[in-house]
């Protein structure tokens, strides 16, 4: 379904180059969904926004993106254009300025469908209608203005949108992330029965490990622009990055976190000053002196696991 | 330390109708104590926070530190600021981009004219983990990391040397891994110097992570209170049951239908019916939308205000 080669994004900037993402391979099945997740400056968001070719002209993107077999950085803009909506497409974090304030929500809803041609007129009414009725919300909203709307619910006319053409994948990117607690629950147990009802592939971004490891089948992290793990939701990580970012969100109810919160010392690094050797090592709890200078690569970790650490072995 | 008692705030809502955002609460926060006050948005928790910090004014009701209750003026409410000071969330948003952050820290100092302002901002910037002091003085806040801007943020506040900080959101615009650290440093300066705090969050998390004490708040209301292991793992109020059973880890969920109701339509009985679950599967009582519950009182012991609750 959709493949990443030696996915890199670098973006040109007048004082220097930054790489903001070095590297990336990694495979989605029809049906699949994937959890992609990193903290600020780790790349995840670049990845999304490159999978559709929606990077400013200042980035330079290399390697290869493969959606159904045809490589979408090769690809014509006319083509391009047809593959966007119909076969991806891309729900936002933030549904506040995702929107068009001036614009009923049922038009916004309407327009890939007429540019599309998948519609025309009264049909794309009623698959509107239709649409609404899939995310939870009732055909009069239509005539609604975004401003009417709460959080919750322009998420999910973002949702509806990014649903409009029927595409297999759907790549969000933090889709849940300035909703409440139990608004974001709504809208990923809406994301999770979607995606089972039409068989959609999801590759969904987000800071927040718990809530990817509640919707998606395996999990991806990315760290100062490459994956340091990926495996099964279901298991323990084993990289101590992916370990320590884990633990930041803590399990209510378990001992070992009660009165004692967990982080990591120093902060992400910057993509313009990368440590050498494992990008990782300087906040590595469990450093060894080699990892200042030699770099892991992915590598299997397990059944089903990669990971890039040199004490994570097989 | 810091009490309030059946507190009311009120604000003119659309179409001249009140919104009731702090609608009776009785809460306090005792020394050297953290305490979570946990609800979603619009449940009236900033507004709370606000009030106990003498930036709004209750409507009815009354706050107290150390016993004396507040008063307005403008002396009174300086001298209050000294001893309960906020902690803002987004550091990047309540920072001056154009102050260092010497200049940040100073501003409380000068502003109470304190003596000796180096030694003050000096210590402060220490004791928030920005260490050594000098070396961050000249810097801008662009300049630094999303964790040592929070860290400047709670030096201004340490810098009045005050008795209770009330910090709203601490660590929502964070980094994951920066998160656990900045919650560290709230839990030792509780150690270290004895302060105490109320906690604004949405994250329940973060209220087992650090908290002695929890409030839920719903519509305007504390629903239930207690201590954090008692509500976190027994929760007694089908809405903070709710409210754990849609995290990740739970094993069965009760999503809510419906977005938290709007202040200007306190819904007549216990204002949580029309969402209950328990109602909801017929398990309601006539008085759960007849019969106004009472305000918790401002006890330490669990607490709940709902009349299904068995205990």
């Amino acid at each position: 379904m959709l493949e990443l080669d030696e996915l890199s994004v670098t973006y040109r900037l007048d004082s220097a180059d930054v790489p903001a993402v070095r590297g990336v391979s990694l495979e989605l099945a029809a049906g699949e969904a994937l959890g992609l997740a990193g903290e600020s400056g780790s790349g995840k968001s670049s990845v999304a926004l490159a999978l559709l070719r929606l990077l400013p002209r200042s980035a330079v993107v290399g390697g290869r993106v493969m959606l159904d077999g045809e490589d979408v950085l090769a690809m014509k803009w006319g083509r391009l254009r047809a593959v966007r909506w119909s076969s991806a497409s891309i729900v936002f974090q933030g549904a506040q300025h995702g929107l068009n304030p001036v614009q009923r929500i049922g038009d916004q809803i309407a327009e890939p469908l007429l540019v599309h041609r998948q519609a025309s007129g009264t049909d794309a009414a009623a698959r509107v209608r239709e649409l609404l009725a899939q995310v939870g919300l009732p055909a009069w909203r239509a005539r609604s203005y975004p401003h009417e709307l709460s959080g919750g619910q322009r998420q999910r006319v973002m949702i509806a949108m990014a649903l409009a053409c029927g595409p297999q994948l759907i790549i969000a990117d933090e889709p849940t992330t300035a909703l409440d607690l139990m608004v974001q629950a709504q809208v990923l147990t809406l994301i999770r029965q979607l995606i089972a009802d039409h068989g959609i592939s999801l590759l969904m971004i987000s800071h927040d490990l718990s809530v990817l490891a509640d919707v998606c089948d395996r999990l991806a992290v990315m760290y100062a622009g490459r994956l340091v793990e990926v495996g099964p939701s279901s298991e323990e990580f084993r990289h101590p990055y992916s370990q320590a970012l884990a633990a930041a969100f803590p399990t209510v109810g378990d001992p070992a976190s009660r009165l004692a919160p967990r982080g990591l010392a120093g902060d992400p690094p910057d993509p313009q000053q990368l440590p050498g050797g494992c990008a990782f090592h300087p906040r590595c709890p469990v450093a060894l002196d080699s990892c200042a200078t030699s770099d892991v690569q992915l590598r299997a970790s397990g059944t089903d696991r990669t990971a890039a650490c040199v004490l994570v072995g097989e | 330390m810091l009490e309030a008692t059946d507190l009311r705030v009120e604000f003119p809502g659309r179409g001249g109708r009140r919104a009731r955002a702090v609608d009776g609460v009785n809460l306090s926060v005792g020394a050297g104590e953290i305490v979570a006050l946990v609800g979603e948005s619009g449940c009236g928790k900033t507004t709370l926070a606000r009030t106990l910090l003498g930036l709004e004014r209750p409507t009815s009701g009354r706050i107290a530190y150390d016993g004396t209750p507040l008063s307005y003026s403008g002396r009174a409410l300086r001298a209050f600021r000294r001893q309960v000071q906020l902690v803002l969330q987004d550091p990047m948003g309540s920072l001056n981009p154009r102050h260092t952050v010497y200049e940040a820290v100073a501003e409380g100092p000068r502003i109470h004219g304190l003596p000796d302002e180096e030694t003050v901002v000096s210590s402060a910037l220490a004791r928030a983990g920005l260490r050594p002091p000098e070396r961050f003085f000249q810097r801008f806040p662009h300049e630094l990391s999303g964790g040592q801007r929070q860290r400047v943020v709670i030096a201004g506040a340490l810098a009045l040397d005050p008795k209770v900080l009330i910090a709203d959101e601490p660590v929502a615009s964070l980094d994951a891994s920066v998160r656990g650290e900045i919650l560290s440093l709230l839990l030792r300066l509780r150690d270290d110097l004895g302060l105490s705090a109320l906690v604004v969050t949405h994250d329940l998390g973060l209220a087992w992570n650090i908290a002695d004490r929890v409030a839920v708040m719903y519509l305007g209301r504390i629903v239930e209170s207690g201590p954090t292991e008692e509500v976190l793992k027994n929760p007694q109020h089908p809405y903070t049951q709710a409210l754990l059973s849609v995290l990740p880890e739970s094993p069965e969920r009760i999503v809510l239908t419906g977005e938290p109701p709007d202040p200007t339509r306190i819904p007549a009985g216990c204002r949580f019916h029309p969402r209950c679950q328990l109602v909801a599967a017929g398990n309601g009582k006539p008085e759960c939308s007849t019969q106004p519950l009472q305000i918790l009182p401002a006890g330490t012991d669990s607490q709940v205000a709902c009349y299904l609750a068995t205990t």
